[in-house]
């Protein structure tokens, strides 16, 4: 079973120390490609965390009877044949979104994101824990990716959630600057995400170093667990 | 880069270099004043306060000292040339956005004064052009016929934008001729009909680009920049143009054109001699200066772009490192290698 313990460290890990896009930085090519709004990004990571998720569980169950030598071409069948399912899945349910997505959904199989967890946690942990560490690594993507994607719409078109119709009909965009916004199209292009990006990893950096500084400056805390190394 | 000894000091301070180079600036500005239209002068002064709040908001974010950057004078020469490489009629924030950009992303991200990688204001100027395609290529056809105020009023946004204002650079009107046109076109019938173009390149624009060259040579003989870039740029731009132009000349434009028409004179003279973010060495500068004016002439002829004068710069600045590293002249007294 899982301890409070180890679901924290996962959890942190995933959302923010070991966050895929800002701290591992992989996974940049639907990352570049897919965010143009945030919807875009949600959806991608949605089925980004299905892959993991699954993924991870399947492995994890496995890793006990896969030969050490052969297990990433293992992993990859996995991968793949999940990743077979969640695009059929959008194909059937979400075509329009399917359409615009195209190529980034089956190409969740050679996602490094997916594969390295893969090879660095489920197989070397039990299954539970590996399907934590799957969907909260998703979740970090998840946030940064709408984030990204958030910020490139409203630079490039004044914008918020363009294209949500295609998952819920009834919902409309949001307009947050006047229409006679001309658009920031650099935000839209991959310069633009790429620019975005180093400035998120910026934040990212600054706000571990203050925390870092923070916790120096404090006095050491009374250790809960004296004694122990 | 770095430079092998003897290593001369000359006693001039980065802000005399900078004044310098606006007073070389002067005779291009003139010119573009007064034909083409007081217009400039309004983006300079915009491009300049940009500049300047932007320099000094980073400088205060970064913990430098505000007085001694400020008054280097380099962030008023980028303005400069970010608003002498935009439309004249281009809307005030389109203007101030590029140069804000140069100062914040292209200077200041990168270390400041001397570090950056590329050209501030070529970076301003190929950012704007890719996220404002249609801003970027309104320019007026053959002087404006306006009032100074009416000017100021369509920059800032008071005034309508009129479609009549909008019209093509010669290069575009040229490339355009010939791309809709059937095979038959002339060039030298289409220089010497159409009203947009004068005695040998645009109407107008053609002078202005000589106030360019009066200006560079100015800085070559005060030495604040070598001959090896400007020569070399302006050479290759000769030698591909001139051969595609004996080719074929009923396709191609003289070399003539070429020089004197977009920013290929600001280009040789003002923008690929940056001593920051081109090469150092000679044998470097002469590549450097060669690589440009030939990708210039490419992207110009046969790109999208209306001009490829900064696309061409910017991507020499990336190759300027590794030339400077393999044309290391041999150190002082001793053989070269080869």
């Amino acid at each position: 079973m899982i301890t409070r313990d180890e679901f924290k460290t996962i959890a942190g890990n995933g959302i923010w120390k070991q966050n895929t896009s800002i701290a591992q930085i992989l996974g940049l090519c639907p990352l570049l490609a897919v965010t143009t709004n945030a919807v875009n990004g949600i959806m991608l990571s949605l089925a980004t965390i299905l892959v993991m998720a699954l993924s991870n569980v399947a492995v994890a169950s496995l890793r006990n009877f896969i030969p050490h030598e052969i297990r990433i071409p293992v992993f990859i069948l996995i991968v793949a044949a999940l990743v077979t399912v969640v695009d059929l899945l959008f194909n059937a349910n979400l075509h329009e979104l399917y359409l615009v997505l195209g190529i980034f959904i089956p190409l969740i199989v050679t996602n490094c994101i997916v594969l390295a967890r893969v090879e660095a946690f489920a197989a070397k942990n039990p299954p539970l824990q590996s399907t934590f560490d799957g969907i909260f690594m998703g979740v970090g993507m998840l946030w940064t990716l709408a984030l990204l994607g958030g910020m490139r719409e409203l630079l490039g078109n004044g914008t918020l959630f363009g294209g949500i119709d295609m998952v819920f009909p009834s919902l409309q965009p949001i307009q947050l600057l006047p229409e006679s916004y001309p658009g920031f199209l650099l935000a839209l292009l991959p310069p633009g995400a790429f620019i975005l990006l180093g400035c998120m990893i910026a934040w990212k950096n600054w706000m571990d170093a203050r925390a870092a500084a923070r916790a120096q400056a404090k006095p050491p805390a009374p250790v809960a667990t004296a004694g122990a190394h | 880069m770095f430079a092998p000894a003897p290593y001369f000091l000359k006693d001039v301070s980065v802000s005399q270099v900078m004044i310098q180079v606006c007073i070389a600036l002067i005779p291009g500005i003139a010119a573009y004043a007064w034909l083409i239209g007081p217009a400039i002068l309004v983006q300079l002064v915009i491009a300049s306060l940009a500049a300047l709040l932007a320099e000094s908001a980073m400088l205060k974010i970064r913990g430098k000292p505000q007085a001694l950057f400020l008054s280097d004078g380099s962030a008023i020469v980028t303005a400069w040339l970010i608003a002498l490489t935009f439309p004249p009629l281009a809307p005030w924030w389109l203007v101030a956005l590029g140069t804000v950009f140069a100062i914040v992303v292209a200077k200041h991200l990168y270390g400041g004064l001397g570090q950056n990688p590329f050209n501030p204001a070529m970076i301003a100027f190929a950012v704007c052009i890719v996220a404002f395609p249609a801003l970027m290529s309104q320019w007026p056809s053959v002087g404006l016929q306006m009032s100074l105020l009416d000017q100021m009023n369509i920059i800032l946004g008071l005034a309508p934008r009129v479609d009549a204002l909008a019209g093509a650079t010669p290069l575009d009107a040229l490339k355009t001729a010939l791309k809709l046109s059937d095979s038959n076109v002339d060039i030298a019938q289409l220089l010497a009909n159409q009203d947009i173009f004068g005695n040998f390149a645009g109407r107008g624009w053609e002078w202005v680009a000589g106030g360019y060259l009066l200006g560079g040579l100015w800085m070559w003989q005060r030495k604040l920049i070598t001959w090896h870039v400007p020569v070399a740029f302006i050479g290759a731009l000769v030698v591909i143009s001139g051969a595609l132009w004996l080719y074929n000349p009923a396709q191609f434009a003289n070399p003539l054109f070429h020089l004197f028409s977009g920013g290929a004179m600001i280009g040789a003279f003002f923008i690929a001699t940056d001593p920051v973010s081109g090469c150092t060495t000679p044998r470097g500068k002469l590549i450097f200066g060669a690589g440009a004016g030939l990708l210039a002439y490419i992207i110009r002829v046969f790109g999208g772009y209306p001009d490829g004068v900064a696309f061409a710069v910017l991507l020499m600045n990336l190759c300027a490192p590794l030339i400077d590293l393999l044309t290391q002249p041999p150190i002082f007294g001793m053989k070269n290698k080869a």
